[in-house]
């Protein structure tokens, strides 16, 4: 799982019909000092995660399809924890 | 999943078995903020609908190749949606 942070989030309207009601949550990746790395990812949210927060990311299929249902889900990245905050 | 720019259609000549009818799109990566990230490459496309031009979404690895049936087939890139908006949070608004 890697960490990140809320960016932003985007909207589809056509999309792989197992994607239909799913939220879409723009993340900038983060270092353990919560800094953004540079990278990005697009994930679905699993826990109502809201702008800025600190999230953990799932990144692995057989675990989002674990997670969302559904044994054909074309998903990789899940958000699955909102941090309250960064030790260290 | 990551940001992409459809730039074209590839029309293969000959394709594997379970690939038949599938579009492939030409498709340049973007960052989060639309600007082209890395070299183009060729995703299937999930939607079957997507076209040059448009901004999608694709998926990479063995998840791409969920988006088509049947599965089983050798993708390592996919469209999965259509992107209407793209919204990021100005940096001074975020807690």
């Amino acid at each position: 799982m890697i960490l990140a942070r809320v960016a932003g989030r985007i909207t589809s309207t056509i999309h792989h019909p197992d994607m239909e009601g799913r939220s879409l949550l723009v993340l900038d990746k983060i270092d353990p000092e919560g800094e953004p790395t540079g990278g990005y990812i697009i994930a679905v949210d699993s826990v109502g995660a809201g702008p800025g927060e600190t999230v953990l990311v799932l990144d692995e299929g057989n675990g989002a399809r674990q997670i969302l249902g559904g044994a054909d889900l074309p998903v990789r990245s899940v958000v699955v924890g909102i941090l309250d905050y960064l030790p260290g | 999943m990551f940001l992409g720019k459809v730039i074209g259609r590839v029309v293969p000549a000959v394709i594997c078995e379970g690939l038949a009818g599938v579009p492939l799109l030409w498709v340049q990566p973007l960052d989060k903020n639309s600007k082209p990230d890395g070299h183009p490459m060729v995703c299937a496309d999930g939607t079957r609908m997507a076209g040059p031009d448009e901004i999608i979404y694709w998926e990479a690895s063995r998840e791409a190749a969920l988006t088509l049936t049947p599965s089983f087939v050798p993708v390592d890139h996919a469209v999965v949606g259509i992107v209407n908006d793209i919204q990021i949070d100005p940096v001074e608004e975020r807690p």
